[in-house]
């Protein structure tokens, strides 16, 4: 029989083959990302065109190129950690605290002392061994019917737990990185038990399980399946200044409403960035840091995605700026990071879906 | 055989390891709180997806291959346009037309003026409503597969059906049903990995699956072993699934007999029941493609100055080629991996086959993290020793590289390439391997004169199938693509699941059509073949397809 040899003849040509075919591929790509120019090598989970327009007004003014991969943020994480020292990236963009916390605690960062950066930024929104700074601030709000609901019904999140409440609460899953986060801060505030009580309690108060996105939670205000939601306030942004004429119809018809302005202040997170160890351009890295911390760029964060800015004094939106001032937490945001666990975990014993 | 499945079965073995790694507090967390509703709500989903793309593909196929109705050749490829719908995009379009703040429902409130409470609507976002999603854009599955089994069936089989008295509706059931089971398994199997594999639409509708569970552990958790082991349970359950579907039919082989394929007699259907088929198939068309693909040009037509320019058109570009290389290899490697097992017939390389098949039925976002740990470890380990040895530096050679990206591909869409193949190759019946060699064919002149010709219809359902899935391929490409590398199916995730669905609504309409360029070639292929077989079997009345090509080719 012939059969055996022959088969493993032709295999051999297959696999061999696909084993050229990789490589040739990726010498292809590898030609192509070493070119001459000066450049920088950015792994980013703020999605392509959340930065991207940024990162070309840094070409165009300093002339690095900028190399860049989106995705999810623990995705990168694992990248980053998986490639080790010989990692192309240079620096890593979050769109939340918790990844940078636990990007640092892998060990894949490395500590760079900015003076310029850190008299920019408050203490609270950047690590204080260096490792990573915010770049924008994001609030969690509540928003209600003004119809049904009076503000002065309203005051904390952790009100939204009381009986008064009951079936008149929309908020999505805790899957979500900013519910975990809200969560971290009543535990880093209030400890685990007494976040525990908490938790039960708000989550009977969901008008339906939850499902769909920020903006899916407004609507449903609006709509009347719930009476208040609890939101990211960019989300509100984004609706009041969409093209679709009813999204801002329905984002009219409700109320941002500061919460904890009496006890902690509203809640808080970054987006942030953080030099890699592996960072092999480490100069254009620093240059980009400090570019994306400009006065410039920090108005970009709230004209076009209703961020806040980290740096004060920067000017903000109109839309900001119609939301008026407020108290926000002044919690270290790396205790979200520490905490996120935890958070998580107690939001399955809560039965939070 | 056995290279080819081990190297594509590293990122799976990637994952089973850490089952033998502790089962961390992580994990217990998981049993004692979630685990249950990840079990209950995966197993409804499957059930539900199965009856569903089976009552659909298998219905469609037959009334388009063995009926005659108006508007049965447009059907025949108006019903695969769905294919090219992503799930999580439909999913995202439904929701925003029949959501309680959407069009539809607010219509309903202002015209009786309702308020919340005051009348029952179906919850989209909820278990049925992913049913009903899946179903919608999986039926082309099955329907592809069963039609292509159906036209390939021996008539004669049917033909003695009906002359022993059997109406079409007893011959459908009791014989082209029993005769195409490997096909509709084959089918449903695709349609059910790819449902387990579905991360997108679950997470937006809030039912929590194995999939949301695996992300939810790694990325809330923190806990890539336990997500890992959460996948290898995943895992466990495919296999189940494969090994039950095996058992089932362990001895039933369907072979067509001698004259294979005549051409089918086409019954006309007459009548009311006419405007009942039109009306069928018309149901999965219209509610998986044209109302969709129709919202979405909506909202193209009122977005696309922001979103269509150069930068757009090398999406689609980059978007093409990957799935073009993508579906070449996996055919290529399907079809030696099918072959193989075709000589050897051993149990060995059935088992072969199954193990190399399995990366469908998970997460891409899985596969990739299993490429990605032990390609990155494989480049490092290389570096090391070179400076060791000769002091330079190699880099990362695999990793980031559109390499890694489409060997990720291959894993997770082989099986699709292997199923069809396999469901081809179960209707030609083994005693022509055996004339073909008894004639002195070698083994490489058995493939490539008899197999290949033969199977034609086969390969190219394969090779549209894995283009397809690639062009909507999400998870691996976020995750392991190279710098300034982006595809239409990342550009169109990351606007909706940032909820900026009009924007998104470009690239998901350019997914959409480009997927269709495959369906279209492909359906005119399908039918090609029969065409000009006819004039054949006319002048040789005795003669058939595969007699035809043994006796040219020998």
């Amino acid at each position: 029989m012939r059969t055996p040899s022959f088969t493993v003849k032709y295999l051999n040509t297959l696999s061999c083959s696909l084993i050229s075919l990789l490589l040739v591929s990726s010498q292809i790509v590898a030609s192509q990302t070493h070119a001459d120019q000066a450049e920088v090598n950015v792994y980013s989970a703020r999605k392509e065109a959340l930065i991207k327009p940024l990162l070309d007004k840094f070409t165009e003014k300093t002339g690095t190129k900028v190399n860049l991969v989106t995705s999810k943020g623990d995705a990168l994480l694992t990248r980053l950690k998986a490639e080790g020292k010989n990692s192309p990236a240079d620096v890593l963009i979050t769109t939340d605290v918790g990844r940078l916390y636990r990007a640092k605690r892998a060990g894949v960062l490395q500590s760079v002392n900015i003076p310029e950066i850190e008299s920019r930024i408050a203490a609270q929104y950047r690590d204080s061994e260096g490792f990573w700074y915010g770049l924008s601030l994001r609030s969690r709000v509540i928003v209600y019917a003004p119809e049904r609901v009076k503000a002065s019904e309203l005051s904390s999140y952790t009100a939204l737990a009381n009986k008064h409440w009951h079936k008149r609460v929309c908020i999505r899953s805790s899957s979500n990185i900013y519910n975990q986060s809200l969560v971290a801060s009543m535990i880093a505030h209030n400890g685990v038990a007494k976040t525990d009580t908490w938790l039960k309690q708000f989550v009977a108060n969901f008008a339906q399980p939850p499902r769909g996105g920020d903006r899916d939670q407004i609507k449903a205000v609006v709509a009347g399946m719930c009476d208040v939601a609890v939101v990211n306030s960019y989300y509100l942004g984004a609706m009041l200044n969409s093209k679709d004429q009813k999204q801002v119809d329905i984002a009219n018809k409700v109320k941002l409403f500061w919460p904890d302005q009496k006890g902690h202040g509203a809640h808080m997170n970054i987006s942030g960035i953080a030099v890699t160890k592996a960072a092999k351009n480490k100069q254009q890295a620093i240059a980009l840091i400090t570019f994306l911390s400009s006065a410039q760029s920090q108005q970009w964060y709230g004209a076009v995605n209703n961020e806040y800015p980290v740096v004060s004094g920067v000017k903000i939106s109109d839309t900001l700026k119609s939301w008026g001032t407020f108290k926000a937490d002044t919690l270290a945001v790396e205790k979200l990071g520490d905490k996120n666990n935890e958070a998580v975990k107690a939001m399955d014993r809560a039965g939070w879906k | 055989m056995v290279a080819v499945v081990a190297l594509l079965s590293i990122p799976l073995a990637n994952i089973v390891a850490s089952l033998f790694q502790a089962f961390s507090d992580v994990f217990s967390h998981l049993a004692s709180t979630v685990l249950k509703d990840y079990v209950s709500n995966s197993l409804l989903l499957m059930l539900g997806v199965a009856c569903g793309t089976f009552v659909l593909g298998t219905s469609c196929a037959w009334l388009t291959s063995m009926c005659h109705f108006p508007g049965r050749r447009i059907f025949e490829w108006a019903l695969l346009l769905p294919m090219a719908m992503p799930a999580y995009i439909i999913a995202y379009t439904y929701t925003g037309m029949l959501d309680f703040a959407g069009p539809v429902q607010t219509f309903l409130r202002e015209y009786f003026q309702w308020r919340y409470g005051d009348y029952w609507f179906p919850q989209i976002r909820s278990l049925g409503g992913a049913i009903v999603m899946f179903c919608l854009v999986l039926y082309p599955y099955v329907f592809l597969i069963v039609r292509a089994s159906f036209l390939e069936q021996s008539h004669a089989l049917l033909e003695v059906s009906r002359s022993l008295g059997r109406n079409s509706w007893q011959t459908f059931f009791s014989v082209a049903i029993p005769a195409a089971r490997p096909a509709i398994i084959a089918g449903m199997t695709l349609a059910l990995m790819e449902t387990l594999a579905d991360y997108g639409t679950v997470q937006y509708f809030g039912v929590s699956t194995f999939t949301t569970g695996i992300f939810r552990t790694w990325f809330g958790l923190g806990d890539i072993t336990a997500a890992a082991q959460l996948s290898s349970i995943l895992l466990l359950f495919i296999t189940a699934l494969i090994v039950i579907e095996r058992r089932s039919r362990s001895r039933m082989r369907f072979h067509a007999a001698g004259n294979g394929r005549s051409q089918p007699a086409r019954k006309a259907i007459e009548g009311w029941p006419k405007y009942l088929a039109i009306f069928w198939c018309l149901i999965p068309v219209s509610f998986g493609f044209a109302l969709p693909a129709g919202q979405l040009l909506i909202w193209v037509i009122k977005t696309w100055q922001d979103n269509i320019n150069a930068a757009f058109f090398n999406l689609v570009l980059s978007s093409f080629t990957l799935a073009a290389v993508t579906s070449i290899l996996c055919l290529t490697l399907a079809i030696a991996l099918c072959f193989c097992h075709r000589l050897i017939a051993s149990r060995t390389s059935a088992l072969l086959l199954r193990v190399g098949s399995l990366g469908y039925a998970l997460p891409g976002t899985v596969i990739a993290v299993g490429v990605l740990i032990p390609f990155a470890a494989f480049d490092n380990a290389v570096d090391a020793w070179l400076i060791k040895h000769v002091n330079i530096s190699s880099g990362l050679l695999l990793s980031g590289t559109l390499a890694a990206v489409i060997f990720a591909y291959v894993v997770r869409f082989i099986s699709v390439s292997i199923q069809t193949i396999e469901s081809g190759y179960a209707k030609i019946h083994p005693s022509i391997d055996d004339s073909a060699r008894t004639l002195g064919k070698r083994p490489h002149q058995l493939l490539s004169s008899v197999h290949l010709p033969m199977l034609k219809t086969s390969l190219l359902t394969a090779l549209l199938l894995v283009f397809v899935d690639v062009l909507k391929e999400l998870p691996t490409t976020l995750i392991l693509r190279p710098f300034n590398f982006n595809t239409l199916a990342v550009r169109a995730y990351e606007l909706a699941s940032d909820e900026r669905l009009m924007d998104a609504s470009s690239a998901a309409l350019a997914i959409v059509l480009t997927g269709l360029l495959p369906v279209l070639l492909l359906s005119r292929n399908i039918s090609k073949p029969k065409q000009q077989s006819k004039p054949q079997q006319q002048s040789n009345p005795p003669m058939n397809d595969s007699e035809n090509s043994l006796r040219v080719n020998l």
